[in-house]
């Protein structure tokens, strides 16, 4: 098999305009991966799986990944002016002195959610090649291309990231949530996934039970949820 | 939305057989077959469209047995996941273990004893052929045959079954694998034991066949029906004696050389047609290449220890990186993806689960097929739920 860098090159010389990005992968199994931008990644797809040296026509995996916005403390150090009451020949005497001092600077890295691909070859008995896409954020800008019409082996598989990420896959046949029932609302995949508040009608519901009971009562007005009236009497 | 609205328009393009179009005459039928239906394995929906006996659409429904596996290995350490692998296709569980510790040593680079390997291999390939004879016992019970063609296939399974059980300590639920090595050593009794019981193999295999290859209502029902092309196979990802059964020549046990495969000699059992009866005769082909890997490997077995002495089993903490490992397990391709980020638990933690994968296929093989054939063509899928819907 051709080397990530070679597979790199290739894809940029048959595609023209599409990027794509080396990401290393510092551990010991060194399966490499190639980022592609999701504009051109139908075309680079559709060229990885028909070209007669490349042959990836056996999409192995799909996945996805949840990257949470990460807030980043880098430690600066900020050289200031402070001013001084230095004991001079004449009396006390106001100097203005250099001072270097290290402040935490925070910023907010964006996160996004990522589709991760794996791609083996029957053709030519080689894999895997591992190929990524990221969305642009995690909130409104959750679109990728789907590659299910090139590969059919993502058809419930992007479903399934689709069901627990909340990737949308733009070109997808029939997008529609897989193991979860389709009236759910969250994704549970995801590392801010708050799980629902595990809690059952209990008629002598006392002390910490009493007070969840009352949440629940108030939060499920009006939505036609259960009638847990008698529950704080 | 109801089954017939699907259109199947929308999938122009896709490498899909011809459309079935009803003859107009009488009305559709809509069918939920499942999510109880003795022929489901479990709890699994199909939706089905039919125009008399003929199926004109076709839409399985998942997740009655969603747990969110990935999600809760996630929340532990390593090797807290490998108990709850069993569960994943609990036929199989030393197959599943085996995959998870090959994805958790390619993440943290271990190396796994001579010994450990030949241990692996045996206990992989008892567990195919188990498998693969309990799935054709199934085969036979939904083609009509209640009951004793099973227990024939289940009467072997509970030899191998107490051999699982003597090694392991419990029949299904087997927990034996770890990352470098295996849990406990094999004794030289248990060897003993399990070269009995292969030994015995190939005549229950003979006795298999010699009561269904040529039976003619398996033919009769088998032959021609649930035909799925190679091309189609190989882009839907169809993986193991399902995409063999259809003349694609990929075993990961071949091309990978994962464990020490490349030291066994064994052929790689494919079928013509792709139909159910191809299937039938993969897997039956299957289990006599498994026992010639067993003989070899239970005559070649070394001693020695059976975990890397450099493995960490408390403060496991691989290297931050990712790593997908994959066998052929008895279904299919079973694969790991795990990403560290250098903590103790998995930051991502993905099973590829095969039984999920292959049915993928499972409408464009019954489109136009009875109703009664349905049952069949999900037979020889060969799935089990707790692995589609984990």
């Amino acid at each position: 098999m051709k080397s990530v860098e070679e597979i790199k090159a290739a894809i940029e010389a048959a595609v023209p305009g599409a990027r794509v990005e080396l990401q290393l992968n510092p551990g010991p199994a060194a399966q490499h991966s190639l980022r592609l931008s999701p504009e051109h990644a139908v075309e680079v797809a559709k060229f990885l799986r028909d070209d007669p040296e490349l042959a990836f026509d056996f999409l192995s995996n799909v996945t996805g990944v949840d990257w949470p916005d990460k807030e980043i403390a880098e430690k600066v150090k900020v050289t200031r002016e402070v001013k001084k009451i230095v004991d001079g020949p004449d009396g006390k005497v106001e100097q203005t002195m250099q001072e270097t001092a290290e402040e935490v600077r925070k910023h907010l890295e964006p996160g996004c959610l990522e589709a991760v691909y794996h791609l083996y070859s029957v053709a030519k008995k080689h894999g895997p090649l591992v190929l990524r896409m990221r969305t642009k954020n995690r909130s409104d800008q959750v679109e990728l291309p789907s590659l299910t019409p090139t590969w059919r082996s993502a058809e419930f598989q992007e479903r399934e990231v689709f069901d627990l990420y909340g990737i949308v896959f733009k070109g997808h046949p029939d997008l529609r949530r897989i193991l979860m029932w389709d009236g759910f609302k969250d994704y549970p995949m995801r590392k801010d996934y708050v799980e629902p508040d595990d809690f059952e009608y209990e008629p002598t519901a006392h002390d910490e039970v009493l007070k969840r009971a009352q949440e629940h009562r108030s939060s499920e007005q009006g939505s036609g949820g259960r009638d847990q009236g008698q529950v704080a009497g | 939305m109801s089954v017939a609205e699907t259109k199947s328009e929308k999938l122009e393009g896709w490498n899909r057989p011809p459309v079935v179009v009803p003859d107009g005459e009488g009305e559709l039928l809509e069918v939920a077959m499942g999510p109880h239906h003795p022929s489901t394995h479990g709890v699994f929906r199909m939706d089905v469209a039919l125009d008399g006996e003929r199926v004109i659409h076709l839409k399985p429904v998942f997740g009655y047995l969603h747990r969110n596996h990935e999600k809760i290995a996630e929340n532990v350490a390593y090797l807290a996941s490998m108990p709850y692998t069993d569960r994943l296709d609990y036929f199989c569980s030393l197959s599943n273990n085996w995959a998870y510790a090959l994805a958790v040593e390619k993440l943290a680079g271990q190396e796994v004893p001579e010994r450990a390997e030949y241990i692996r291999v045996i206990l992989a390939e008892l567990t195919r052929i188990q498998n693969h004879a309990s799935s054709i016992g199934f085969l036979i019970q939904e083609m009509g045959a209640s009951g004793t063609p099973l227990m024939y296939a289940f009467r072997e399974r509970e030899k191998i079954l107490d051999l699982f059980e003597s090694l392991t300590g419990s029949r299904m639920m087997c927990n034996y694998m770890r990352f470098g090595g295996c849990r406990v050593d094999v004794s030289a009794v248990w060897l003993d034991a399990t070269r009995k019981v292969v030994a015995a193999l190939p005549a229950f295999v003979d006795e298999f066949e010699a009561l269904l290859s040529s039976n003619e209502i398996l033919m009769a029902r088998c032959q021609g029906v649930g035909i799925l092309k190679p091309e189609l196979a190989v882009n839907a990802g169809i993986s193991g004696p399902m995409l063999r059964a259809s003349g694609v020549d990929y075993d990961i046990r071949k091309v990978d050389h994962y464990g020490i495969y490349d030291r066994f000699k064994f052929r790689v059992p494919l079928g013509d047609h792709g139909d159910i009866y191809d299937r039938y005769m993969v897997r039956v082909l299957e289990m006599r290449e498994s026992i010639t890997i067993l003989e070899q490997a239970l005559k070649d077995i070394p001693g020695g220890p059976i975990m890397d002495p450099k493995a960490k089993i408390r403060g496991f903490r691989p290297k931050p990186g990712e790593a997908y490992g994959r066998i052929e397990a008895p279904k299919g391709e079973l694969g790991f993806y795990l990403i560290s980020d250098g903590g103790p638990n998995p930051y991502r933690y993905r099973v590829r689960p095969p039984s999920l994968i292959n049915l993928t296929v499972l409408e464009d093989m019954c489109l136009g097929h009875n109703v009664a054939d349905v049952v069949l063509i999900f037979g020889s899928v060969d799935i089990v739920l707790g692995e589609v819907d984990r």
